[in-house]
């Protein structure tokens, strides 16, 4: 792990960017709340660090499997929620994070609760990425690939299919939207996203533990997203960098990080439900109208 | 006579399900909330029961004080938070219930409250005797857990079937805003639920202490998790539901683990069985609907 503690911490921002963005598709775009988005990164983790520490293969090869590998996985797990909504597949969600941190925990080959060791920093076109600034572009990349991918399902028609699913899965059957259709590509891209993360970040620490995906640790990338703004582009961005970099900067919060991210959560829906930046919350308005007023009755600034 | 001695093992878990499921379901039952903070009840029971054990050293006084506290520790909950999102979509609640959960938990590890380490609860059987027959055979502690969950439940049915406490929660359970419309003290109701489901949460976390001589800051995430299941598999809301899906999801556990070793991770059964129902019977094997 080369490279300062600022790099690191920007690092885990970027990657910490781009799972909110990619839980977002599921819980923002599908209504889909997940407690168990942990899981998909440790499937993506543990592909790529199996594939290059016990076979060999090369980094690209094992980044692209873990996408793929996760995205399968999560389209496979999505299948009930195509049978059961709301607060079914919320605990649905969340057994999938207990059963693969136990899987990775308690099967030899994944190394148990001693993780797997050893993970080669990636190679790409004959650049070593060791940490450090390069190691960063290529999560500010992939961060950015993520974004543009999340652009893309928000602004075309599928943008509109996910938001009648959200608001009314029947009316959108009634309308010719396809329910179970557009939920499976939600629960299909969302965990593809977050496996591609997953390699990165096992080749970034050069080490993997069951400990890293459990439970806690997805609703730390949901309280990423609800307190930034559940929904839209700017809120799981803001979100992750805010929740990432506060408490490296109060030093007092880094032991209390989950108790501050718990009550965040507890206060964000006591109050500002939409989270902090999304579409009716305080701030949002604030800024809209300020926007408004500023350009003399020109165009609205929405999202 | 391996299978009756499995049989009463697994009677044994199913008492401690269905103690933790009987309050997670009796919340799910009238405010239609995923309590998952009910894991921070369970914990905060057995916490107390063993601080009280240590200073009196006797069981059942450390029992009824760690009953008492965290019932009023859900009251508690419910008043800070539930109480104010009874109106919101339903993942607001949700997603409440999961920030307090995290938060207690987290605190919970903290050197000041439990540290990370095990504690032992040597309560033993509390003078309670061992039960041997030629068939099976009860530890002095299996019989101390299923004296206090018979006790209770007979406590739970009476309230639920012979007083208007009851009766105002089912009321609330199949239309809250009729309830309130026809007289009901919401309020006072939904806070009494809270009361007596983390009570027994409470109970559940002292009895498991107990039996497995440890308590620990994240005892309560294995229960609570197949608490929900067990509520799932019983049908939301319905408490003879639970009791029987507690049952069936300890034997099958006791069974399988006894018959294929571990081969599956053990809590990984449940889990299968969950997506297994949520496939075939959505509603549960006793659920409305």
């Amino acid at each position: 792990m080369a490279g300062g503690y600022f790099l690191t911490i920007l690092i885990f921002t970027a990657m910490y960017i781009s799972l909110a963005l990619s839980l977002n598709i599921l819980t923002g775009y599908a209504g889909q709340v997940s407690l168990g988005h942990a899981a998909f990164l440790g499937i993506g983790a543990y592909t790529s660090a199996v594939l290059t520490v016990r076979y060999e293969t090369p980094f690209w090869v094992a980044f692209l499997a873990a996408i793929l590998l996760t995205g399968l996985i999560g389209t496979f797990l999505g299948l009930p929620s195509l049978r059961v909504r709301h607060d079914f597949l919320v605990l649905a969600t969340m057994g999938i994070n207990f059963v693969v941190v136990s899987v990775f925990k308690y099967v030899d080959f994944f190394g148990g609760a001693m993780g797997l060791v050893n993970i080669p920093a990636p190679t790409l076109f004959g650049i070593t990425f060791r940490g450090g600034i390069p190691y960063f572009l290529l999560t500010v990349a992939y961060a950015l690939f993520t974004l543009l991918i999340c652009w893309y399902l928000s602004k075309t028609w599928s943008g509109l299919a996910f938001q009648t699913i959200r608001n009314d899965e029947d009316a959108a059957a009634s309308l010719g939207v396809n329910p179970a259709r557009y939920k499976i590509y939600a629960f299909g891209i969302s965990a593809a996203l977050a496996g591609g993360v997953g390699s990165l970040y096992a080749h970034f620490l050069g080490s993997v533990f069951p400990d890293n995906f459990v439970f806690v640790e997805s609703i730390g990338m949901l309280s990423m997203v609800i307190f930034g703004g559940i929904g839209t582009l700017r809120g799981p961005i803001v979100g992750a960098i805010l929740l990432r970099l506060i408490p490296e900067l109060l030093r007092f919060i880094q032991d209390y990080r989950f108790t501050f991210y718990g009550a965040l959560l507890v206060l964000m829906m006591l109050f500002q439900p939409m989270g902090l930046l999304g579409n009716e919350s305080w701030l949002w308005r604030q800024i809209t109208r300020w926007f408004r007023a500023s350009s003399h009755g020109g165009k609205e600034t929405t999202q | 006579m391996l299978v009756l001695q499995n049989l009463s093992n697994a009677l044994i878990l199913a008492c401690t399900y269905i103690l933790m499921a009987a309050g997670l379901t009796m919340v799910y039952g009238v405010l239609k909330v995923l309590h998952i903070a009910h894991a921070s009840v369970y914990t905060v029971g057995a916490f107390v029961g063993v601080l009280t054990f240590s200073w009196v050293g006797n069981f059942w006084i450390a029992l009824t004080v760690a009953m008492l506290v965290s019932g009023v520790f859900g009251v508690l909950i419910y008043r800070s938070t539930y109480f104010y999102l009874l109106n919101s979509p339903r993942t607001v609640p949700l997603i409440a219930s999961v920030g307090m959960f995290v938060m207690f938990t987290d605190l919970l590890q903290k050197p000041f409250l439990m540290g990370a380490y095990q504690r032992a609860f040597p309560a033993g059987g509390a003078g309670l005797p061992a039960i041997k027959t030629a068939l099976f055979s009860f530890t002095a502690k299996q019989v101390l857990i299923l004296i206090v969950t018979v006790i209770l439940l007979a406590i739970v049915y009476l309230i639920l079937t012979r007083t208007k406490l009851g009766l105002s929660w089912q009321a609330a359970s199949m239309d809250r805003e009729m309830a309130s419309a026809v007289g009901i003290n919401l309020n006072q109701s939904i806070a009494a639920n809270f009361f007596l489901g983390s009570a027994l949460a409470g109970a559940a976390g002292v009895l498991v202490g107990v039996y497995n001589n440890s308590v620990f800051a994240t005892m309560g995430d294995l229960p609570s998790y197949k608490a929900f299941i067990i509520i799932v598999l019983g049908g939301m809301g319905s408490l003879p539901g639970a009791i029987l899906a507690s049952l069936i999801l300890a034997i099958v556990e006791n069974f399988l683990v006894a018959s294929i070793g571990y081969v599956l991770p053990r809590d990984s059964i449940a889990f299968l069985v969950l997506i297994l129902m949520l496939m075939f019977r959505p509603n549960g094997l006793l659920g409305r609907e």
